[in-house]
């Protein structure tokens, strides 16, 4: 493991920062909707990798992720907005979201430990839906989530008295809402995968590559395989939670609308289609599978437009026909995702030369 | 005599209607090769299998270096020190061979998720000490060849070789091999062998469940024989050998 960056790599490193840094301004020529799909796209990203945890890493098939997004973004809305009159600091939401994420996916995972598979998938579709119609109807005989109206006039993220919703002037520049949710954005997506990476070469995530390859070989070398499936369940739901709690201030808005079945289906898809477990594959889909759809949206109207001079098939139902389309061939062609991990090769030459006699 | 290692009193265990142990007791010293054999369906792989707490017995239990073991946790009879291969090797296949012995210091190790997160100099030591006692139980067992191949594409006698690497990664105390010369040619056989001394010699205890009579008792210090489930002689192989129950089993006469 090299620590030391090559120049090489280290022009690259500088070239991807300004790409990054200039990214939201270039989307912007193109009106505030494209950053706004901007963030969703990092949004994404941070949500897929933190299911990666569960699928990827742990090979826990869960189809409810939503579910832990909807409670952080739950939490979020009750905590900073007026419908309780609370307006509570980031520093307390974001940990509450979190941490009751975290509950929530300890309770998924307890009672599910012994499932796998198609089996596990059912329970966890299950309970992404109990908890999409809890918020649903939890708004009688005590109104705690509005119900299916939602919760409106959520709080920005604020740090202090730096909003991030409005204009703010920068050094000349003026930053939009959306691009200031995007550098958020784009710090919580660098943290995760930092989080990503260092859990995949870790004690920890060779032992739930371990349970994921032969959970009876992995009890036999000790590895407590309840106890780290659980931890895969809770680390996965806190990511969840936070992804949550930033959307709901993004939005302004929640309501149980946003946490259908589709949108866990939607995850899902991005990590198995970009390469399950591969980190820079679950980025990749992530963001094919957040964008495609909104330029399909953007760009099948005028060009159908310009083709035939008039609209033969709505954009909508196109961009799933197209959708689904694109998901059957990346599966016939290429089942193992988009990007998967090469089969590792590491430098194995000079450390045999390390070897003690 | 040496120490006891293993105890294993009145071990029972059905499955349904079918008695696949009865009543099985037998004792294993520290620092010998001890042998389990029989015809097929003998009971020794359910044997194997409730001692390293993959099945609950139905009645007895094991006293395991001065006390019991408990049933139904088989990650703690790895803490306890027993160790284990599979008849059917279970590697973990898309993991290269060196990940595969690293994860066998899982249970000797103790870095947490907040460790990996922050990789402060505790984790990267210990980092440093399971890759380098891998690659050295890679050399132990003579496969430091093939440590970053992926387990699943290696030889067979060479997977054979990493289950017995993996398993001694958790330092058992015992070690246990179920069939491990299975499909083998005489040559690879005859490796092994060399390989199964070579770790008593370094002072594990070892356990072996074998269809190569020759092999075990040109191997074990003393060997126990099941048929139906139930213990038919505990003894040298000497004894064993002559033992008319046995060859009756063996026979089927």
């Amino acid at each position: 493991m090299s620590k030391r960056l090559t120049p090489r790599s280290l022009f690259g490193i500088v070239l991807i920062t300004v790409a990054m840094l200039g990214l939201p301004f270039v989307a912007a020529m193109g009106g505030q909707a494209w950053v706004r799909i901007l963030d969703f796209a990092i949004l994404y990203v941070f949500l897929a990798l933190g299911l990666n945890i569960v699928v990827g890493f742990a090979g826990l098939l869960d189809l409810g992720y939503i579910a832990f997004y909807a409670v952080g973004a739950y939490v979020w809305a009750l905590l900073a907005s007026p419908h309780f009159g609370l307006h509570l600091p980031i520093w307390v939401i974001l940990p509450i979201g979190a941490g009751l994420a975290c509950f929530a996916g300890v309770l998924l995972g307890s009672p599910t430990l012994k499932l796998r598979g198609d089996y596990l998938a059912i329970v966890t579709l299950g309970f992404g839906e109990i908890v999409r119609i809890f918020m649903n109807n939890l708004n009688a005989p005590i109104n705690i989530t509005n119900g299916p109206q939602g919760i409106t006039l959520i709080d920005p993220v604020a740090f202090g008295s730096f909003k991030f919703s409005g204009n703010t002037q920068f050094l000349g520049l003026t930053l939009s809402g959306p691009m200031k949710y995007y550098y958020l954005l784009v710090v919580l997506a660098i943290g995760v995968i930092v989080i990503n990476l260092r859990l995949q070469n870790s004690r920890i995530g060779r032992a739930w590559q371990a349970i994921r390859e032969d959970e009876v070989a992995a009890k036999a070398v000790g590895i407590n395989t309840r106890n780290l499936k659980l931890l895969a369940f809770a680390m996965g739901a806190s990511f969840g939670g936070i992804a949550g709690g930033v959307f709901a201030a993004m939005q302004g808005f929640v309501s149980p609308e946003s946490f259908s079945l589709m949108e866990s289906i939607m995850i899902l898809a991005m990590v198995v289609l970009g390469g399950m477990g591969h980190i820079p594959g679950v980025i990749l889909g992530a963001v094919l599978l957040s964008i495609l759809p909104e330029a399909l949206r953007y760009g099948v109207g005028p060009v159908q437009m310009a083709l035939f001079g008039k609209m033969l098939v709505d954009p909508e139902s196109l961009r799933m026909l197209v959708f689904g389309l694109a998901l059957v061939l990346v599966m016939r062609f290429k089942p193992a995702g988009l990007w998967p991990s090469p089969e590792r090769k590491r430098e194995m030459s000079e450390m045999r030369q390390e070897v003690r006699p | 005599m040496s120490e006891v290692l293993l105890q294993a009193w009145a071990v029972a265990k059905h499955f349904g209607g079918v008695k696949a142990l009865r009543d099985v007791s037998l004792t294993i010293r520290r620092g010998e090769i001890y042998g389990l054999i029989g015809p097929n369906g003998a009971g020794k792989t359910t044997f194997f299998n409730c001692m390293t707490g993959l099945y609950v017995p139905d009645g007895g239990g094991f006293n395991f270096a001065g006390s019991p073991l408990v049933a139904d946790a088989s990650h703690q009879a790895a803490e306890r020190g027993i160790a284990r291969t599979f008849q059917n090797i279970r590697l973990f296949g898309n993991m290269t061979a060196l990940e595969n012995v690293m994860v066998g210091r899982h249970v000797r190790t103790k870095a947490g998720v907040l460790g990996a997160m922050f990789q402060n100099a505790a984790t990267r030591a210990e980092e440093a000490s399971i890759r380098q006692r891998a690659i050295d139980l890679l050399h132990y067992v003579r496969i430091e060849e093939r440590a970053d191949d992926l387990a699943k594409n290696l030889s067979y006698g060479d997977q054979r070789r990493l289950e017995i690497a993996r398993a001694l990664a958790t330092e058992p105390q015992l070690l246990c091999l179920d069939e491990p010369a299975a499909g083998m040619n005489a040559t690879e056989t005859a490796e092994l062998r060399d390989l199964i001394e070579g770790i008593r010699r370094d002072g594990t205890t070892i356990l072996l469940i074998e269809h190569d009579v020759k092999l075990v008792m040109g191997l074990c210090d003393r060997v126990a024989v099941l048929d139906y489930g139930a213990l038919v002689i505990e003894d040298v192989p000497a004894v064993v050998q002559k033992d008319q129950r046995v060859i009756e089993a063996y026979l089927g006469a």
